[in-house]
């Protein structure tokens, strides 16, 4: 295992601003992951470290086929992440969204262009994900519809879903969008939770990732063999919606099989706790997503539904 | 005479969870039989408030003259009223920029309902004038962003708006989802002025844009009272990003600015310096790297390595505005 400065600056007050690397193996630039880019994927950090914990044991055992380079890069953001602030310190901007980033830009522009620069070339990149909203995922793969999708290549990561996504105007400044752009086969890995840590959830991202690895002749390994993925379009879900607001009872979860008409939540006034909408399943389907908050907003999808069983 | 008719009415309104209401309103203004309509829209960044006198002083002037209105004034203070109420930019409770979420969606979640609420409602409009105010760490002169797409139809109006700078700069994908973006590209002309600095208001840069907003309205015969003579703004034609050279931190520090916005700088003048207060030291220089106009300023003294600390509009640009 070698560290790598990826990128960094010096601080006024801080300590440097540093993204680190560690590089297995040797040879073509084959897999690179890249763990959090904001300040609340601590899952996303702490998968990236079981990776590292798995992929030192396999180089020492001579397991890395010969020729194959692997660089996982657990935290783009330190910074962000040592505040307990979801964006960048001074300006709230989303590094992930700044993808392919400029270096003569503003300071999250040359921090997306600094790591960009240095993982651009891999064959294959894959980011451990979070949502934009708080929730909880069925383990999934997700990819860009951007015509250099290869949705086999998905399949064999053994997750129970590939999900298909198209982009939309602001999804072009991620870091998965300009991967596929630069013909790196990209794949971002949703495990079930994004600020706390899911220690059974990371450890089937990182099975995944391995799983994928030793599929593509990268790793010899021995464990995880996964599911037979089923290909999901993220337009095709079915969106559960809260008509009122109000406190949130979820008697559902991601992952769960539920039947037509079976009751999901309940949302109730705060003050007398009468219910005000009984929030029932649509049709026979899997929960894909389980909003996880306390309180409800109007309109908020509480379950994202794909329709059949496992 | 035609009697003024003043209304004040939600745009949209929804319950949030705990014993409150989230409401977008707006002021409609109206006399006569003319039925051309410009709304005047500002708050879509909560931390933007150059556009809250604006909004105060259409309605102020309008009531002093009221005879001389002859068609439809709809006036809209707060697009983003948590975020003006809470001094923060994005939308609170869902850190979203609200200008990236439009059309949006009438069947999307909250802010999506909204965005799509707010699309619906001004669409159709004669013309929209969507008032921003740079962000907290900029200084911008009264200017017009127009993106190239847009620039046929949006110059020759934003020249009578009596702005400084008119600036057409590139398409981009990632502008498609703002509401100027889904308002122009369903017909309906809308104009994004850029002036002041954000959590602050600059009463003469109001007071300018309220002429150029008189001005308009004349134009589109919904005035027909006094106008003041607008000025002419100079017009950078920036679609290949070529009339403007960026002024981006070289290190962590306090800059310190030597010139005030609207400066004309030569090149190699001291524009600012980059201190370090622990160390006592000047860690650069900002030297302009050519001739031109200074025209957006760093306020917020704390930067870092990339952090924006000017624009300067390039000489040949002025050379080609004639000044």
């Amino acid at each position: 295992m070698k560290e790598e400065l990826i990128y960094s600056f010096k601080g006024l007050y801080r300590d440097d601003f540093r993204v680190k690397g560690y590089e297995f193996g040797s040879g073509e630039k084959t897999v690179c992951v890249m763990g959090s880019l904001r300040g609340n994927e601590y899952q996303q950090i702490y998968a990236c470290s079981l990776l590292v914990t798995e992929l030192r044991k396999l180089e020492e055992k001579g397991m890395i086929t010969d020729g194959h380079s692997i660089m996982v890069v657990p935290c783009g953001n330190p910074y962000s992440v040592n505040i307990k602030k979801r964006f960048w310190s001074i300006d709230n901007t989303d590094i992930n969204r700044m993808f392919p980033g400029y270096d003569k830009g503003e300071t999250t522009q040359r921090i997306a262009g600094g790591i960009f620069d240095r993982i651009k070339d891999y064959k294959y990149g894959i980011q451990f994900a979070s949502f934009y909203m708080p929730g909880h995922f069925v383990p999934q793969v997700r990819m860009m519809k951007t015509g250099n999708e290869n949705i086999e290549l998905a399949k064999k990561f053994g997750l129970p879903f590939v999900v298909l996504h198209k982009p939309r105007p602001f999804d072009t400044a991620t870091l998965n969008y300009n991967w596929q752009i630069w013909e790196t086969e990209a794949f971002s890995i949703y495990t079930s939770s994004t600020e706390k840590i899911d220690k059974i959830s990371a450890r089937l991202g990182v099975n995944a990732v391995l799983s994928f690895l030793e599929k593509e002749k990268i790793i010899k390994y021995q464990g995880f063999t996964g599911y037979t993925a089923k290909v999901v379009e993220s337009e095709k879900f079915i969106s559960v919606r809260a008509n009122e607001a109000g406190f949130l009872e979820t008697l559902a979860r991601a992952g769960d099989n539920v039947i037509k008409g079976q009751v999901m939540a309940r949302v109730t006034d705060p003050y007398t706790n009468a219910e005000l909408q009984t929030i029932t399943a649509t049709e026979d389907a899997i929960v894909a997503f389980e909003y996880d908050s306390p309180i409800a907003y109007k309109n908020t999808a509480l379950f994202k539904l794909i329709p059949g069983r496992w | 005479m035609s009697e003024l008719i003043e209304s004040i009415e939600d745009v949209v309104r929804i319950p949030l969870p705990v014993d409150e209401e989230y409401a977008i309103k707006r002021h409609r203004m109206s006399a006569g039989d003319g039925k051309k309509r410009i709304c005047i829209v500002t708050g879509i960044h909560g931390d933007e408030l150059e556009g809250q006198y604006v909004s105060f002083e259409i309605a102020r002037r309008i009531r002093q003259s009221a005879s001389d209105l002859r068609g439809i004034v709809d006036i809209y203070p707060a697009m983003n009223p948590f975020g003006i109420d809470s001094i923060t930019r994005g939308i609170p409770a869902f850190d979203l920029d609200m200008n990236r979420i439009f059309p949006g969606n009438l069947e999307g979640d909250m802010n999506e309902f909204m965005a799509s609420k707010i699309v619906e409602e001004l669409e159709g409009a004669d013309l929209v004038i969507d008032i921003h105010a740079s962000n907290i760490f900029l200084t911008e002169i009264p200017q017009i962003r127009i993106n190239e797409l847009h620039a046929k139809e949006l110059v020759p109006i934003a020249t009578k708006a009596n702005m400084d700078l008119i600036w057409v700069h590139g398409a981009s994908t990632v502008l498609e989802s703002t509401l100027a973006y889904s308002l122009n590209s369903r017909q309906t002309n809308t104009l994004v002025v850029e002036m002041g600095v954000g959590m602050r208001i600059t009463r003469s840069f109001g007071q300018q844009l309220s002429d150029g907003i008189f001005s308009l309205m004349k134009e589109l015969g919904i005035w027909t009272g006094e106008s003041r003579e607008v000025k002419k703004p100079i017009v950078a034609y920036d679609a290949d990003g070529e009339d403007v050279c960026y002024l981006n931190a070289p290190c962590s520090g306090i800059y310190m600015k030597e010139r005030e916005h609207g400066s004309r700088v030569k090149a190699g003048e001291l524009v600012g310096r980059i201190i370090n207060p622990l160390s006592g030291d000047v860690m650069a220089e900002i030297l302009a790297p050519e001739d031109g106009l200074l025209f957006t300023v760093r306020e917020y003294p704390v930067v870092e390595d990339g952090s924006l600390m000017g624009r300067i509009l390039r000489e040949k640009v002025l050379t080609e505005n004639n000044l």
